[in-house]
């Protein structure tokens, strides 16, 4: 095994882009992140991609070639591969891509994440959505990934005592943060009462505690550790790779406000970067939903379970705070296209350990953590990074 | 000639009621004279998750609960409905899988307006006396159809009741059965309609009375029985006060008919109420009493039946299952928007 | 339009019109819905999985309303749904009928009934299966 950097970022703006089609936004985020590395098209051994759900959403699978012919690379031939493990599609192209390049078989690997969600109507949005759960047990009696998440609010307030403003504090946050993020889909403040009073989507959540519905995104050149000096004078190291998988039902979970797909996902990547929660200096968590951000900062290591509400409600997760987490403003503010965000998760933490995230810049951030989660759990993947 | 009679059985009734007084006040009627008018206080009303093959499956079950049948023994099912969940294709092989008593049975959906169920029992019984079967279940059941703003509207209701037919163990025996049909088009629902249509006061007179007092009659003839000779009558209740009314043109007096008179409380079921009325009366019939039952379906024709309580009906755990009184206590009222929604009057596609 | 797929739920009906899980010959633990070897005892297991019939009572561990709910259940916002953890030990999804949302609480005792989960709309199959409602006292 040998050392893997990221040499290169790109991302689409997160929204709902009307005018952009799936192979639009992946060719352009493919594009400015060649452009970003300095490589040329012909340096590229390989293509990953991670789209949760072309076939529902565009009535398109065969994604692996869609990227390489509408990227321009059909006639150079390029092997494509496309992932899949529902929102955790990008995380796990990006893994894929790494094992490739440490591996010794590709050099430079281009990584590209995309979903383009709103070209259906917000019920099959939901179906959709629902595919990441178990479509014969959960999904065939009515429940909805957001029902999901909301089941473990109820049991995580119901046990530790979580309250329902704590969740909204999450949302408040990365709004904050989001504000500051060009690239995200909701560019503005909110208050507690916006989220408390939103429109309720699945008791205890409100629409104001879910992630929204989005287009978008985003791609990452990774090249041989030795290699990419020569590409790059900031290039940000892999130091950490782990996944998980978990029961696909959430009820066949003995705790339900545990994801033990990232408890070991981070054991996982910690134990081969060899560090501790607390040399972590900036995370991006998979706030598909408010309370998912509560379980990552727990599951990671950063609070002890059941204190991830009062570790919100102390500001302790906020830029300035001990562990800050989601300065992108996390899936909630800058959007949350299913395949693309495991990729630009990583995107944001090489921006902030590059010192280039301008607004949102964490001081001195030496090294970066990305949590992405598929469905309620059931794939996790955990990366770590470090500039080099 | 061999036994033949009632083995267990079994009733369900949904949970959800509506006052007659907010069906009336919604089309702008004066609520007690309707009320009053029909004899019907609420009746009940299938949430959108239940129809008739729910309710049958719930009522069967109820029937297995009560006695200690082997379902693999039950060689029959016929579900009588005039709202089978669908138009092709049998809600008894629903019911026969839910029990367990796939797949060595005779199964078919009946259809005969509001006698369906009845004519169900009549098939048990021929089955079980030509040995055919050993057990079989009779269903009726119904989550009856009503257009917006009809006088039907009031009245209804969905609900349904499983007999389980035998020629052993039997809680209540059935002396005779006859019946009375002609054709007379009172009430009627088209091929591929959601609504029925109705001939108004034509269902009165030449439909309702004729037939149930034409069959009880002949019925009475060939049992040798009078009026007095029987602790509960037990007739078709469209509404509140035609069962009443054909009980005292019959000789019969209201205590008779009480027990088995469900209608002011919930609504019509159509295929389940003289079924609905009978488990009613079994909830709380004691050995050697003797119950007349006449039901009637539009169309038209009356099935009518002399039956008398056994000793068995002691030894059986009737509260293994919900009695009527339960279901008639255990209610939650709706207003009509919602009920708009649950009888989905709100179509949409 | 209907969507079909009909083998898909007609192929698990005994689970979802019978809870029909089943058991680990080796360990007795019981699932649902059944599998096709025990995940503890594994290879050890296969072969001695045996079909168990249910009994359809357990308690509510935990619960959520939907109020956007999926195409096919559009019309019944808001429903509840929960997970059950049966007398047996499984556990599982359903809804929660018959039962006022403010009467929800973790820990209730239900029991299963017999509902319509979902049709391929109006002119496609309807499909049956468990719903869960409070348990009766009496009953």
């Amino acid at each position: 095994m040998r050392d893997v950097a990221v040499i290169g970022i790109g991302l689409t703006k997160f929204g709902e882009l009307w005018d952009k089609s799936f192979r639009n936004l992946i060719a352009e985020a493919g594009s400015k992140a060649i452009l970003d590395s300095g490589i040329s098209g012909k340096e590229i051994d390989a293509l990953y991609v991670g789209s949760m759900s072309a076939g529902r959403f565009i009535g398109q699978e065969h994604v692996g070639a869609l990227v390489a012919d509408s990227s321009g690379f059909a006639h150079m031939h390029i092997p494509s591969i496309r992932v899949e493990s529902a929102d955790a599609s990008g995380g796990l192209a990006f893994r894929q891509g790494y094992f490739s390049v440490a591996s010794g078989m590709n050099d430079i690997v281009v990584i590209g994440g995309v979903e383009k969600m709103t070209d259906v109507i917000g019920a099959e949005a939901t179906d959709t959505l629902a595919t990441s759960l178990d479509q014969e047990w959960e999904a065939f009696f009515g429940s909805t990934l957001a029902g999901t998440y909301a089941m473990i609010a109820t049991k995580h307030m119901h046990d530790y005592g979580t309250t329902r403003e704590q969740l909204a504090q999450v949302a408040v946050k990365n709004h904050a943060n989001g504000a500051l993020n060009p690239y995200a889909q909701f560019k503005r403040p909110i208050s507690l009462e916006n989220v408390l009073k939103a429109p309720m989507e699945a008791y205890p959540l409100t629409m104001m505690d879910c992630s929204p519905v989005s287009d978008g995104a985003a791609a990452l050149v990774l090249c041989a550790a030795e290699k990419a000096k020569k590409y790059t004078d900031k290039p940000i190291k892999i130091i950490g790779s782990g996944q998980a998988s978990d029961t696909l039902p959430l009820h066949g979970r003995k705790n339900i406000c545990i994801f033990e797909s990232t408890v070991y996902a981070a054991k996982m990547a910690y134990k081969q970067a060899g560090i501790k929660p607390k040399d972590v200096d900036v995370v991006e968590v998979h706030d598909s939903y408010t309370i998912g951000e509560i379980l990552a900062i727990e599951d990671l290591g950063f609070v002890k379970k059941g204190e991830g509400g009062k570790a919100v409600e102390n500001k302790i997760t906020t830029f300035d705070g001990e562990i800050p987490v989601n300065p992108s403003g996390g899936l909630k503010a800058k959007g949350h296209p299913l395949g693309a965000t495991g990729v630009a998760q990583i995107a944001e933490i090489v921006m902030q350990l590059r010192g280039e995230a301008d607004k949102r810049q964490i001081k001195n951030a030496k090294i970066g953590l990305a949590h992405n989660v598929g469905g309620a759990g059931a794939t996790c993947l955990v990366h770590i990074l470090e500039a080099m | 000639m061999k036994n033949v009679g009632i083995v267990s059985y079994g009733a369900y009734i949904p949970k959800i009621r509506i006052k007659t007084e907010d069906i009336a006040k919604a089309w702008g009627k004066d609520p007690e004279t309707i009320s009053k008018g029909l004899g019907i206080i609420e009746k009940s009303v299938p949430t959108l998750d239940q129809d008739v093959a729910t309710i049958s499956v719930e009522a069967a079950r109820a029937a297995l609960k009560r006695c200690r049948i082997n379902p693999q023994d039950i060689g029959a099912i016929y579900v009588g409905s005039e709202s089978h969940p669908y138009a092709v294709k049998p809600t008894g092989t629903i019911v026969a899988e839910a029990i367990g008593a796939t797949p060595i049975i005779k199964v078919a959906d009946y259809e005969f307006a509001c006698k369906a169920g009845t004519a169900a029992i009549q098939t048990c019984m021929a089955l079980v006396k030509s040995k055919m079967i050993k057990y079989g279940i009779a269903i009726g059941s119904d989550t009856s159809q009503a257009a917006p703003g009809d006088a039907l509207e009031y009245a209804a209701s969905a609900g349904g009741a499983a007999f389980i037919i035998g020629g052993d163990n039997i809680i209540a025996k059935i002396n005779e059965t006859c019946s009375f049909t002609t054709d007379t088009p009172d009430f009627w629902r088209r091929e591929g309609r959601k609504y029925p249509a109705h001939g108004g006061r034509f269902t009165g007179g030449p439909a309702y009375f004729r037939h149930i007092i034409s069959n009880a009659k002949n019925l009475m003839e060939k049992t040798g029985t009078k009026p007095e000779d029987y602790n509960y009558a037990i007739f078709h209740q469209p509404n509140g006060k035609f069962p009443l009314r054909v009980a005292k043109m019959l000789g019969f007096i209201p205590e008779q008919v009480k027990q088995g008179l469900l209608c002011p409380y919930v609504g019509n079921t159509y295929s389940g109420a003289t079924m609905i009325g009978l488990s009613s009366v079994l909830d709380v019939a004691k050995p050697g009493e003797r119950i007349l039952l006449a039901s009637y379906g539009s169309g038209a024709g009356s099935d009518a039946f002399d039956i008398t309580v056994t000793d068995l009906i002691s030894e059986l755990p009737r509260n293994n299952a919900p009695l009527i009184s339960d279901f008639l206590n255990n209610k939650e009222y709706i207003d009509y928007a919602v009920y708009a929604k649950y009888r989905d009057l709100l179509y949409y596609d | 339009m209907v969507n079909g797929a009909v083998p898909r739920f007609w192929r698990e009906i005994p689970q979802r019109y019978n809870l029909i899980g089943n058991q680990c010959g080796v360990c007795k633990k019981i699932f649902f819905p059944p599998r096709e070897s025990c995940p503890e005892c594994r290879r050890k297991s296969i072969g001695k999985m045996k079909d168990i019939k249910l009994s359809g009572k357990g308690k509510l561990v935990t619960y959520s309303i939907i109020h956007a709910a999926p195409k096919n259940f559009e019309g019944q916002i808001p429903y509840p749904i929960g997970i059950i953890e049966l007398d047996e030990g499984p556990r599982l999804t359903a809804q929660i009928v018959d039962c006022k949302i403010d009467d929800i609480k973790i820990g209730m005792k239900l029991e299963s009934t017999f509902r319509k989960i979902q049709q391929d709309g109006y002119i496609g199959a309807i499909y049956y299966g468990y719903k869960f409602k409070p348990l009766e006292d009496k009953k």
